[in-house]
C-alpha cells in the first residue's frame, strides 16, 4: 500500500478500515542467497538498499528481539554530514543525500528536518580547527558557515557567551544536518523491504555459524538452521559477541552512551547545538524535549545503561552553556551500548571467512549514517567490491597503517 | 560503581580512570619473529566478552596505583580487585617457571 495525502483521506471518510500491516510476520525459509544478522537500522536499509538497487533475491533479516528494538530506537537522531577526512566526508556526505531523498524513496514519513547544526568554537585554535574542517566538508560537496560571535547570538540569544573559561567566540554552522524520526526509519526501512520480498523474521537469534572450508554455509538460529550464499552481520553493540562465534575478534570495545529528554517545553531550541569545550549537545525534538547527551561512561559494558557520574558530567556541560536548561526537568535518561572501535571509525568489510561481510565498530555516531551504511553494504555484498564511498572501512587498516583517526587523539577507545 | 581497592578499601569509580582489558600488561616480546602481528593484536583487538572482564583501572585521583578489577559487563558487579603490581609480578615468575 503506498502512503499519501489522498490515501488518508478516503481512509477518514471511511473509518480507518482499509490499512494494512506495515510488514508481514515471516517464518524462515530453508535457505537464501543473503542473509541479514540484526534487524535495526543499518541491517534494515542493507536489506532495502539490497532489494532495491541491486537486485537482490531471496534476502533475510534475523533479528534476536524486535525490529528497531538497539540503538536505532535509543539515539539522539542527528543526522549530519560535516566530517573532516578523506575517509569519512564523503561517505558521510553520501549518506545525507540519502537522508534528504529518504522519504520520497521509501515513501514513509521519517520527519527529516533538517533544522541545522551549530558546533561552537571558544578559542582561536578552536576557530582555526573549524575553518579548516568547514573547508574539507565544502570540497566534498557539503555546505558550511563560519559563525561570529554575533551570529551565534542571534540564532541562539540564550546561550552563555561570557562565560570566564569559555567564552563563546562562533560556530561551524552546517545547515543541512538536522535530526530524523529515529524509530520511523526502522519502520520505513522494513516496510520498504518487506514490499520488496525481504523475509524479516524477528525473534530469530542467531547462534552460530557453519563454516566449512573457510567458507560460510549457513547459520543456526534459535528457529533452526539457515543455509546462506552470503552471510551480512549488522548487529553494533554486539559485533564482538557475534562474530567470536565465527571465531573471530575484532578491534572493538563495547560502551555505553547516555541520553537524556526533558519534559516538554515550548520551541527554544530550533536546531540542534554542540558544545566545543565540553562534551556536550542538545537538540528539542517536535514533542518540545529537550533531547540531550554527552560522553560515554568509558568502561566497557553490555548494560544498557550508564551510571551517576556521566549524568552529572552531561548535565554540568548543559548548565554552562545553557543557563536556563537548570529550569527544566529531567523526564528520562536511558544508555545504548555501542561498538567504540580502536579508532573512532567504523567497518564495511569481507571477513577472511568467504561469504562473510562484518558492519560495526560506528562508535556513537550509527544513526546519521543509516542509509549510507545499508547502501555501501548492499553494494558489498552484492559485488564483492567495497562502494568508492567506503573504501577505507578496512577490517586490516590497523595492521596496514591506514585508520581513519577523525579526531587525531590516538587509536583507543578510551581518547576518542 | 564502588570499587574495594585492596590498600584503601571501598572508594568511588569516579576517582578511577579507566584503560581497559587486563591482558595489556602482557606485553609481547619485541623480537620474537612474529612480532608485528603480536603487537597488532595486543594493541587492536579485544574479546570484549559480556560477563565477566579483567580490566585495568587507575587510581588517579587516589593513591595513583593501577588495579586489576574483575567486573561482569552486563551488570557492573565488581567481583575481585587486585593490585596490577601483584597480578604482573604473579605472571612474570609463572613465564620464569616454564
Amino acid at each position: 500500500m503506498r502512503y499519501s495525502a489522498l490515501r488518508i483521506f478516503k481512509e477518514a471518510l471511511t473509518g480507518h478500515k482499509g490499512w494494512t500491516q506495515q510488514w508481514r510476520d515471516a517464518a524462515p525459509a530453508e535457505s537464501y542467497d543473503y542473509v541479514i544478522i540484526g534487524g535495526g537500522g543499518h541491517g534494515l536499509s542493507t536489506a532495502y538498499y539490497l532489494a532495491k538497487e541491486f537486485g537482490g533475491a531471496r534476502i533475510a533479516v534475523l533479528e534476536k528481539g524486535w525490529i528497531g528494538g538497539g540503538n536505532v530506537g535509543r539515539n539522539t537522531t542527528i543526522i549530519r554530514s560535516n566530517y573532516l577526512l578523506d575517509g569519512n566526508e564523503p561517505f558521510y556526505e553520501f549518506s545525507l543525500k540519502l537522508w534528504e531523498n529518504l522519504e520520497q524513496d521509501f515513501n514513509y514519513n521519517a520527519m527529516v528536518s533538517q533544522r541545522g547544526i551549530l558546533n561552537l568554537i571558544h578559542n582561536d585554535a578552536q576557530r582555526d580547527a573549524a575553518r579548516r574542517r568547514g573547508n574539507a566538508m565544502i570540497l566534498n560537496g557539503s555546505d558550511a558557515e563560519l559563525l561570529d560571535t554575533e551570529g551565534v547570538r542571534a540564532m541562539y540569544p540564550f546561550l552563555n557567551f561570557n562565560d570566564q573559561r569559555f567564552p563563546i567566540q562562533g560556530g561551524l554552522l552546517h545547515r543541512r544536518g538536522g535530526t530524523v524520526r529515529h524509530d520511523a526509519v526502522a519502520w520505513g526501512y522494513a516496510r520498504g523491504a518487506d514490499m520488496r520480498g525481504v523475509d524479516i523474521i524477528q525473534n530469530c537469534e542467531v547462534t552460530g555459524f557453519r563454516i566449512e572450508n573457510g567458507k560460510v554455509l549457513g547459520v543456526d538460529t534459535t528457529r533452526g538452521y539457515i543455509g546462506a550464499k552470503k552471510v551480512g552481520v549488522t548487529v553494533a553493540g554486539s559485533s564482538s559477541r557475534v562474530m567470536a562465534k565465527a571465531g573471530m575478534r575484532l578491534p572493538i570495545e563495547s560502551h555505553v552512551l547516555q541520553a537524556f529528554v526533558s519534559e516538554g517545553l515550548k520551541p527554544i531550541i530550533p536546531g540542534v547545538i554542540t558544545y566545543g569545550a565540553g562534551h556536550f549537545y542538545c537538540s528539542q525534538s517536535d514533542k518540545g524535549g529537550l533531547v540531550f547527551g554527552g560522553d560515554i561512561d568509558m568502561y566497557n559494558t553490555y548494560a544498557q545503561r550508564g551510571n551517576l557520574p556521566v549524568v552529572e558530567d552531561v548535565i554540568e556541560s548543559g548548565m554552562s552553556l545553557i543557563p536556563a536548561l537548570g529550569r527544566a526537568r529531567l523526564l528520562r535518561s536511558w544508555g545504548g551500548v555501542m561498538d567504540m572501535s580502536m579508532d573512532g571509525s567504523p567497518f564495511i568489510d569481507k571477513t577472511h571467512i568467504d561469504g562473510l561481510y562484518f558492519n560495526g565498530g560506528w562508535c556513537y555516531g550509527g544513526f546519521k549514517a543509516t542509509p549510507a551504511s545499508g547502501y555501501c553494504f548492499a553494494h558489498l555484498l552484492k559485488t564483492d567490491r567495497p562502494h568508492e564511498v567506503a573504501t577505507a572501512y578496512r577490517l586490516d587498516r590497523f595492521m596496514s597503517g591506514n585508520m581513519i583517526d577523525e579526531k587525531g587523539q590516538g587509536a583507543q577507545p578510551n581518547l576518542h | 560503581m564502588i570499587i574495594n581497592h585492596p590498600l584503601l578499601g571501598p572508594r568511588d569509580a569516579q576517582e578511577f580512570t579507566y584503560l581497559g582489558d587486563a591482558t595489556l600488561i602482557n606485553r609481547p616480546d619485541w623480537q620474537s619473529e612474529n612480532a608485528l602481528n603480536a603487537f597488532h593484536d595486543y594493541l587492536y583487538l579485544r574479546d570484549n566478552p559480556a560477563g565477566e572482564h579483567r580490566e585495568l583501572w587507575y587510581h588517579e585521583q587516589g593513591d595513583r596505583s593501577w588495579l586489576v578489577v574483575t567486573r561482569n559487563t552486563m551488570t557492573h558487579e565488581i567481583l575481585n580487585v587486585e593490585l596490577a603490581h601483584d597480578v604482573a609480578k604473579a605472571a612474570a615468575a609463572e613465564r620464569s617457571a616454564q
